[in-house]
């Protein structure tokens, strides 16, 4: 593997891993106002 | 002696997001949409937009299974050939990895957040989407997009049960409206890229039975699309904001439909109608279904 396709591996696997720490922690959040609004609403979680 | 298959490096994540269509989506997510605020109901904004993205999301699912499937006709269609997997930008593994976990989490998220009627509602239209239309029907007969065309009808009637839990009259004409409609989008669009399907293959109805048919069935299928799009007004479903549009927007529909059905193609012909038939078809969706939420949120 030439250093190129090695520095290309590694800038995608940092977007990559970038991009799923944006979705998990918005994941997070969503779970988070999901529960509020069940218990506003006085339904089951 | 098998040579092994060249190892690809890790796609980029804007691949990813190429595989959910997401222009297709924008049509999917806005009839969702428009299915859950005609609802007489109120919905919860948290839960409301939950549902929006689980119908995104399942979208996309079934758009990257979509491409997972079609990578070899996507290859020699000059529209298609450059999505991830026929550019030999993505593995294809990762791209049925991707679509299944994605169809998996956006059903269960509707199931858990939302209700249960939307959760069905939401895999049977991926199902649909992946079994029925892309596995079954596309390569194997002319009434793909017929059949198929139900999978793309499904959001609104997701969006609905999403804020009442079941389904009523007026969602089922929103899923006529879309299904019928799908026809006579799709026909106007194959009429222009015939040669793109017949190198691959895809026996949609210009490239076997031919153009004359086709502007035959899209003037046809206009009638009963036409009926389900005005139908919510005289049922008393709608109000009067909704009828006085939907009845505009399909006479312009049918007008436009009708000149497609009579002239025939000439050679080196631009196919002008065609592609004006195309765009308005889109625009038509996203006036009706906005004026039926107009009407919802204004006279209510």
């Amino acid at each position: 593997m030439t250093p190129d396709e090695l520095d290309l591996i590694r800038r995608r696997q940092k977007a990559r891993a970038r991009v799923m720490a944006l979705l998990l922690g918005g994941l997070v959040l969503l779970i988070f106002a999901i529960s509020i609004a069940k218990i506003q609403l006085g339904m089951h979680l | 002696m098998k040579t092994a298959a060249p190892l690809l490096p890790p796609a980029d994540w804007r691949d990813f997001l190429a595989l959910t269509k997401p222009r297709v989506m924008t049509l999917v997510v806005f009839t969702g949409l428009c299915g859950m605020l005609a609802a007489p109901v109120h919905v919860h904004p948290v839960i409301g937009f939950t549902a929006i993205l689980c119908i995104a999301l399942g979208a996309g699912a079934a758009g990257a299974l979509n491409q997972w499937y079609e990578a070899d006709i996507d290859a020699v269609m000059r529209r298609t050939q450059k999505r991830p997997l026929p550019a030999g930008r993505m593995d294809r593994q990762a791209a049925l990895h991707f679509g299944v976990g994605l169809s998996a989490f956006s059903v269960l998220l509707m199931g858990l957040a939302v209700n249960i009627a939307a959760a069905a509602i939401l895999l049977v239209s991926i199902l649909f989407y992946v079994l029925i239309y892309t596995v079954w029907l596309k390569r194997r007969t002319p009434q793909n997009i017929v059949i198929g065309g139900a999978a793309g009808a499904f959001p609104p009637l997701i969006g609905w049960a999403a804020a009442t839990g079941e389904i009523a009259l007026l969602p089922f004409l929103l899923f006529m409206l879309v299904f019928l409609w799908t026809p006579p989008h799709f026909w106007a669009l194959a009429l222009f890229v015939k040669t793109d399907y017949a190198n691959a293959g895809v026996p949609m109805l210009p490239v076997v039975a031919g153009e004359r048919v086709t502007r035959v069935q899209i003037g046809l299928y206009t009638i009963p699309m036409a009926i389900a799009a005005v139908l919510p007004w005289p049922l008393g479903l709608a109000g009067a904001i909704y009828g006085v549009v939907s009845v505009s927007m399909t006479a312009g529909f049918a007008a436009l439909a009708a000149l497609v059905a009579l002239r025939r193609q000439r050679l080196d012909d631009p196919m002008k109608p065609e592609k004006r038939l195309f765009s308005y078809s889109i625009l038509y969706l996203f006036v009706i279904f906005g004026a039926l939420v107009a009407d919802r949120w204004i006279l209510a």
